[in-house]
């Protein structure tokens, strides 16, 4: 077991190494952050010395070792763009994304797993296949297509919910929170619709083939042939062995909304992580973007970790061939 | 009974105060939100331009963009080096200290301390010196006849209140220290910060002491940045918003169609450019033993070839105003008989390329930026099809403006894109030291292609000193004259402003792209 947590917090500080180092490549060819940092009528002189004092010029090597024991340290300094340090900026946005990608994971998972589970009992009704079509086209459209048809119909048109921004906020010590007060709630709901929707697709049809499996397995028979009712072996037994893989893909994709709440948070501006870093790629704002992409990362380690940790704790044949290798 | 009758007061007052803060609210949206608070911190144009409705600057531009006394009530030329200002009585910060001599020292200062970033804002001032509690002398290096539009630019900050919160000096990036001024303000301008979300929400309410008679009838600014275009346009005819700008071209009809809401337009001062490589080779072409662009036939013969009737019409929707000279009409310097653009011709165009020993054309490459002004992008294909008919091939390469910056200014492009608004001077003499110049330490920053004519040189130099309004200007005209001669750098279009309102708010472009909202009037 130790060994085994171990070798994986290897793994997990090499893949951020790589992340790092990736990162650190792509920042030069993101621009020159100092001719967007000084006016247009500053000299070649005042652009040669921001460069040195900024560092920008020293060797790539010598730039690589600052960045890394830096990161290692929790410290990025402060934003090119903005003049604060990059942790405040990052702790100020965190709620925001944090709290939609929650609300959106939500939404997909009350939706979609009902819609997965009623298309697998009723394989041929007129509404399962209805729902089959509708979840393809969820699938199909891109996500910021969605969103801007949602702002035009729901706030355009009928003029019942806010098409950007997160509304009145509540400070809560350094978290601020949307879900108190009703325009906070209400500007959640198009934003966390957009970003759930592909989930919700892709939830109800696993939730859908992986029950149909379930269905036709021989214990499923076998409950039928005790004479259980269609409740209890639907649900009590059908849907609970449906439920190990979901859980599992829902953890993963947990990461990937809150990588993808940029497109989202784009769209109606939203003011978390996802906007602060396009905005910064759009500044050649160096310390904001690697701290971004740093969290990113380890976000996705952290969640591949526990899920590979809960996969120890649930199969007892990863014990096995754990200790003996 | 009782309670009942407390609740329906509270609901009537919160209705009532709703309605009347309601009623004068500007609730705006730009595409990017303002970089911090500090008006020291960051140069770029809509984060000063905001800040202008919460601090201010000795001298102001009106409407018009002439330059009138703000927190100066007067000022005189002691000796070219020595300009001596009166400030106003009686003006208050927000906080309640009274505004005094020190404070404009502290800020001269401040703004002008070798770390500051808008240092280069005020080249020519060596020192600030107080000579009594209201009044002020600013030494200057060398004589400057545009000190005044520099000094627009320039805001004013309490001292008191910096010392206070250790502000005295600008963020220092390079140090990673923050400021205190960057997320908080205390000016003397129209209007006070309330509170700020960054990229959220930033309120600002009315100043009741404010010095100036007010010509608005705001009470309270609600400015929420939008960067996606479509998202900002649907929250206007949503009705979530009073004023949006930019509103995107493509747009403009779709506004002016919805109930309620409707366009308003004008030119930019921002001139669109075509600059050259002026180096030994071209870094770019077929042709490797010399630059034909040195050439000022071929230069020409380029400029004929392109058809700005054409790219106005189709590529700018009728938006642009075509351009003949490196300047708009409001700035001085301006001429119209120059700011002529000679039309396009095809034929004359081969010609001159045949003369020049062209007669095939050749390849060379073409720099663009694809976000940064007005359909840039779309210009540059457009003008790529014109040059291919003379068999020029150019190698269009449109990327993001920082890549594109990065890339034009060390020297690495045949031939680019650049806009050019004057600004902060709002004065020729900007294109000229900074564009056509020959690069050195002070001048020519913008001039990596390596343009040298003496004659534009020494009218620079003369033009940097020449006190005299009149003669400078005609020494301006002249030197952008022999500048278009030369085909120096070719002159496009000024690129058209355009910003959305709903019915009832009242407010005129201004070509700087800077709303001076202390001019805003709402009628319902």
């Amino acid at each position: 077991m130790l060994a085994f947590i171990l070798r994986r917090l290897l793994q997990s500080v090499m893949v951020m190494l790589a992340v790092a180092l990736i990162a650190f490549v792509m920042f030069r060819f993101v621009g020159d952050p100092v001719n967007s940092m000084l006016p247009e009528n500053a000299s070649t002189k005042d652009r040669q010395e921001l460069r040195t004092q900024l560092g920008l010029d020293a060797p790539v090597m010598t730039q690589f070792w600052i960045f890394v024991t830096g990161t290692a340290q929790g410290k990025f300094g402060i934003s090119y763009r903005n003049k604060r340090p990059v942790n405040d900026l990052i702790a100020e946005r965190l709620p925001a994304t944090l709290e939609l990608v929650f609300v959106a994971a939500l939404f997909a998972l009350i939706v979609g797993v009902p819609m997965g589970v009623y298309s697998a009992l009723n394989r041929h009704g007129i509404v399962s296949n209805v729902l089959q079509v509708v979840s393809l086209i969820g699938i199909s459209v891109p996500t910021f297509v969605t969103g801007i048809l949602l702002i035009l119909v729901f706030s355009v048109w009928l003029n019942w919910l806010p098409s950007f921004g997160r509304g009145d906020v509540v400070k809560i010590g350094w978290w601020t929170t949307g879900f108190i007060t009703i325009s906070g709630l209400k500007s959640l709901v198009l934003p966390a619709v957009m970003l759930g929707l592909f989930q919700v697709t892709l939830i109800m049809r696993l939730v859908r083939s992986e029950m149909l499996e379930v269905l036709r397995s021989d214990f499923i028979r076998f409950a039928r042939a005790r004479g259980l009712t269609d409740r209890a072996v639907h649900f009590g037994h059908a849907f609970r062995n449906t439920l190990m893989p979901v859980i599992t893909i829902v953890g993963l994709q947990l990461g990937s909304m809150f990588a993808f709440a940029i497109i989202t948070e784009t769209v109606f501006q939203w003011p978390g992580m996802g906007l602060l870093f396009i905005q910064a790629v759009n500044f050649a704002d160096i310390p904001v973007m690697s701290a971004y992409l740093i969290l990113v990362a380890f976000v996705f380690v952290l969640i591949n970790m526990i899920v590979d940790l809960l996969y120890f704790a649930v199969d007892p044949r990863l014990s096995v061939t754990g200790g003996s290798t | 009974m009782k309670k009942l009758s407390i609740i329906g007061i509270v609901l009537i007052a919160v209705c009532l105060s709703g309605t009347v803060a309601i009623g004068k609210t500007l609730r705006m949206s730009d595409s990017t939100d303002i970089a911090a608070m500090d008006p020291h911190s960051m140069t770029e144009s809509n984060t000063i331009g905001f800040l202008h409705n919460v601090y201010e600057p000795l001298v102001r531009y009106n409407e018009l963009l002439q330059v009138e006394p703000a927190l100066a009530a007067s000022w005189e030329v002691i000796d070219p080096l020595r300009w001596r200002f009166h400030l106003r009585e009686g003006v208050k910060f927000h906080n309640g200290n009274p505004f005094t001599a020190d404070d404009v020292v502290a800020s001269i200062m401040r703004a002008i301390d070798p770390t500051s970033p808008v240092k280069s804002n005020l080249p020519a001032v060596v020192v600030a010196e107080k000579v009594d509690d209201m009044t002020v002398d600013l030494v200057l290096k060398g004589t400057d006849p545009i000190l005044l539009n520099y000094l627009t630019n320039i805001y004013i900050l309490d001292k008191e209140w910096m010392t206070e919160h250790d502000a005295l000096m600008p963020a220092d990036v390079r140090k990673g220290k923050e400021n205190y001024a960057v997320s908080n303000s205390n000016g003397t301008g129209p209007f006070i910060l309330e509170s700020r979300q960054p990229d959220a929400k930033t309120i600002l309410v009315v100043n009741p002491n404010w010095w100036d008679t007010p010509k608005h009838n705001l009470t309270r600014i609600e400015f929420s940045p939008i960067g996606s275009d479509a998202t900002r346009v649907a929250a206007l005819l949503s009705g979530e918003l009073d004023f949006v700008f930019p509103a995107p071209l493509q747009d403009i009809e779709r506004i002016n169609r919805a109930d309620g809401v409707s366009v308003i337009t004008g030119p930019e001062l921002r001139t669109i450019m075509l600059g050259f490589n002026y180096g030994d080779k071209l870094h770019n072409s077929n042709i490797q033993d010399r630059n034909p662009l040195t050439d000022v036939k071929v230069r020409r013969a380029l400029n004929q070839a392109i058809n700005m009737d054409l790219i106005a019409e189709k590529v700018m929707r009728g938006m642009s105003r075509n351009a003949g000279i490196l300047v708009a009409p409001p700035v001085p310097g301006y001429d119209a008989q120059l700011d002529v653009r000679s039309p396009s011709d095809l034929e004359g165009a081969k010609k001159l390329l045949a003369e020049a020993g062209y007669p095939d054309g050749f390849e060379v490459g073409f720099d663009c930026p694809n976000d940064r002004y007005v359909n840039d992008e779309e210009i540059c294909q457009a003008i790529t099809a014109m040059w291919a008919r003379l068999e020029v091939k150019a190698h269009l390469t449109a990327q993001t403006k920082s890549k594109h910056f990065e890339k034009v200014l060390a020297g690495g492009a045949d031939i680019y894109m650049v806009g050019w608004a004057t600004l902060p001077m709002l004065d020729s003499y900007s294109v000229l030291s900074a564009l056509l110049h020959t690069p050195g330490d002070r001048m020519g920053g913008w001039n990596p292609g390596g343009y040298s004519n003496a004659e534009i040189d020494k009218l620079t130099d003369a033009v940097s000193s020449e006190l005299d309004q009149e003669k400078r200007t005609a020494m301006m005209t002249e030197a952008l004259g022999i500048a278009k001669d030369d085909v120096a750098i070719i002159a496009l279009h000024q690129q058209p402003l355009v910003w959305a309102v709903r019915d009832g708010v009242n407010m005129k472009v201004t070509p700087d792209n800077k709303p001076r909202l202390w001019y805003v009037n709402i009628t319902d």
